[in-house]
């Protein structure tokens, strides 16, 4: 007989995979309806370009997207695993961009130390700010829902203020974006070009940013955290039930401050890989909504480090078709609709398979009790 | 220790996925229906004389009946005129892809390639570099590298004259000006129609609204911000509300209709633009950019073999900029429209670009 765990992962697996599948078909339906072939609009996604350079540069570009998206989606998920729903990762993470990209300006010292101090900072930011959220809820009972999207609004608007007045940089006549000071050569993070050249294929252009290794040790970290310490346990019990946790000891104000901080705080490292890697400053072509994203892609990826790092990746290869879909003529706002589908029948999928791997463990432990007592039942007589 | 693990954790993460990658191009490529075209043109590029016309919208894209529509407007025209091959992207929600768009255009072998708003500045300036051998322009931003053309428009010289039209329209010597977002690009608009107003009458009211700060895009497409901003505008007694912010200008029609008052479009003429009768009614007149000749203009200069590195300025004087007068709103005020037109023209006036 199967082991119970291996059984639920693959059960797992099977709901993630009949849910794509039907996200595509119900998506072919809208493609349908737009006037135009699913098949070609399959093959659109699928094209990755004609040379090796342009097909790095395709590699590079969902590799860059899906970077920021999986932190994005770590964020959420550690606030997830206790039911507490931070939605303010998006202004988080754009405070703690703007004030890491203007503090990082100020100063020249050799690159690591340059790039970790900018990430502190960034990470220091976002967490402060998610403190307000969390000291709300545990002083005052302030639902972190609202809290946090009117934090929001103040995050951005703040920012923009920022980035228009103090924190401004020089601007090129004739420029109507501003932007933060440029950040010195130092703080640049260096780019993983040379993995493609190990493989023989050119190096892409706009090359893959090098945060992509931050990214991967902070999923390790978190998963150690979530699923190998203390402090992951006693996040997840009192996700699942929190009076149990508090009569097992667990203090919930010093969780909902701790999660909500690391939730910060991780949120604050969204905005560094195009920071970092490509813009080297904050702007106001900054891009927006990651936070947002990131709740979508914690709920693709079941709130597991490893999921969300699958949901990311996807989401990069849905986005980087939208140039070639409309080379096919296809309107690219088919991914938005895939994306979306995927997410709901994902979250339907999922809620059936734990049903059903509930209901076998229910027999499963019938069936035990039956024998344990029949068992009994011989010896007695 | 962890760092080597961690080193090799990444390599393993990386070449799964490029090996993904290899393996689902191998299935694609080839018989797609974009690399086919791509062939297909080039084989018979002679008949078009090799113009192939690539053009990246700004956020919003194709259909907004106003700035991205007339820079279409004038790829459409190369089209038929030039017998050019053209084709436009859309950006993704976010803008997050502006850059891949120029890319997929450049590797497609589109030349020269349009970059429609001032958002494209510096991700024009990165495919230029990347792409030497290739000429782009860029709407609304100014040239910064040697082959890009920077496309600028007198925006406070249109918007002038609708302030003198509306200063000489309006009973209660009230006006608004709704914005989309406070830029410095905006703010020319709100520079332009003060002036003009100012200019007529020196002591009138001019209410202004910003709908969303620099850096938040989405007040250019925010009908319902649009809507409340000039309702409060015309409880407060205007009469006339001039906006400039893209798609939540609709929203400003809205209010002026239920108001019973008059508004004034923006980018293209708005009268033509907007379907419903009873908006119709109420853009006295439109501060028309004529993105369509900037475009159009670009790609002839670029078949006569023009080089960028410079700007090109589409100010009264080449009637880049202008007003509409659909619907016969102001032909009672033309003559003062076409006097203050004249003086800025010869130089007379001078209108200010900031606020």
């Amino acid at each position: 007989m199967m082991p119970a765990r291996l059984q639920r992962t693959l059960l797992t697996l099977a709901g993630a995979a009949v849910a794509v599948l039907l996200a595509v078909a119900i998506s072919s339906v809208a493609i349908l309806a737009a006037e135009a072939s699913p098949i070609t609009a399959l093959e659109a996604m699928f094209d990755f370009g004609d040379t090796q350079a342009q097909v790095a540069t395709a590699v590079a570009f969902i590799l860059n997207r899906a970077v920021p998206l999986f932190i994005a989606g770590l964020a959420v998920a550690i606030g997830f695993r206790m039911n507490l729903f931070n939605i303010g990762i998006e202004g988080q993470y754009r405070i703690a961009a703007i004030v890491a990209a203007f503090v990082g300006s100020q100063f020249v010292l050799p690159g690591p130390i340059q790039i970790t101090l900018i990430v502190v900072v960034a990470m220091l930011v976002g967490g402060l700010y998610a403190l307000i959220p969390a000291v709300l809820k545990v002083t005052r009972g302030v639902n972190e829902v609202i809290s946090t999207i009117m934090l929001n609004y103040i995050a951005i608007n703040l920012a923009a203020f920022l980035v228009r007045g103090p924190f401004t940089g020089e601007r090129e006549a004739g420029q109507l974006t501003t932007s933060t000071p440029q950040l010195p050569e130092s703080a640049w993070f260096p780019n993983l070009n040379f993995l493609f050249e190990m493989f023989g294929l050119p190096a892409p252009r706009g090359g893959l940013w090098g945060f992509l290794t931050v990214a991967i040790l902070v999923g390790v970290i978190i998963w150690v955290v979530l699923e190998r310490t203390r402090f992951g346990f006693e996040l997840k019990a009192s996700g699942l039930n929190a009076s149990a946790a508090l009569a097992s000891g667990v203090n919930p104000k010093r969780m909902v401050i701790s999660a909500m901080v690391l939730s910060g705080a991780i949120a604050g490292l969204i905005g560094m890989p195009e920071i970092l890697g490509r813009t080297h400053a904050y702007g106001s072509n900054f891009t927006a909504g990651l936070g947002f994203l990131g709740i979508a892609v914690a709920l693709l990826g079941r709130n597991k480090p490893v999921g969300i790092a699958v949901a990311a990746l996807l989401f990069g290869f849905l986005d980087r078709a939208a140039a070639p879909l409309q080379f096919a003529d296809i309107p690219p706002s088919v991914i938005a609709i895939i994306q979306g589908t995927i997410v709901l029948l994902v979250v339907i999928a999922n809620e059936i398979t734990s049903r059903m791997s509930m209901r076998q463990e229910e027999r499963r432990a019938a069936r035990q009790l039956d024998t344990t007592s029949q068992a009994q039942a011989e010896v007695a007589a | 220790m962890l760092r080597s693990r961690f080193g090799k954790m990444a390599m393993a993460t990386t070449a799964g996925a490029m090996l993904m990658a290899a393996a689902a191009c191998g299935g694609g490529s080839g018989d797609s229906g974009a690399s086919t075209e791509t062939q297909g043109a080039s084989s018979e590029a002679p008949k078009a004389a090799g113009l192939k016309i690539g053009l990246a919208f700004d956020v919003g894209g194709r259909g907004d009946k106003s700035f991205n529509d007339s820079a279409y407007a004038g790829l459409e025209r190369a089209q038929k005129e030039l017998g050019a091959e053209i084709k436009d992207l859309s950006p993704a929600a976010d803008g997050s892809n502006r850059g891949d768009l120029l890319r997929q255009l450049a590797n497609a072998g589109y030349n020269p390639i349009i970059g429609v708003g001032f958002a494209y500045g510096e991700d024009i300036k990165a495919a230029a570099t990347e792409y030497p051998d290739i000429q782009f322009a860029v709407v609304d931003s100014a040239s910064n590298a040697p082959n890009v053309t920077g496309l600028l428009f007198a925006e406070e010289q249109g918007s002038y004259l609708a302030g003198v039209a509306a200063a000489d329209k309006s009973k209660s010597s009230h006006l608004g000006f709704v914005g989309g977002v406070e830029n410095d690009l905006i703010k020319k608009f709100q520079a332009g129609f003060e002036a003009g107003a100012k200019s007529v009458k020196s002591d009138i009211k001019i209410d202004v609204k910003y709908l969303t700060p620099d850096g938040d895009f989405s007040g250019f497409k925010a009908p319902d911000k649009g809507k409340i901003a000039a309702e409060k505008m015309y409880q407060d007694g205007a009469d006339i509300v001039y906006h400039a912010s893209g798609d939540s200008g609709l929203g400003v029609f809205q209010a002026a209709a239920a108001a019973g008052k008059q508004a004034i479009g923006v980018d293209s003429d708005q009268y033509e633009t907007v379907k419903e009768a009873d908006l119709k009614k109420v853009i006295m007149t439109s501060m028309i950019k004529r993105v369509d000749v900037g475009v159009f203009e670009f790609i002839k200069a670029f078949q006569g073999g023009a080089k960028g590195g410079s700007n090109t300025v589409y100010d009264l004087k080449v009637d880049g900029v202008g007003l509409s007068t659909s619907g016969g709103f102001i032909d009672d005020v033309a003559a003062k429209v076409d006097e203050a037109k004249k003086k800025i023209v010869d130089g007379s006036v001078t209108v200010p670009a900031k606020p």
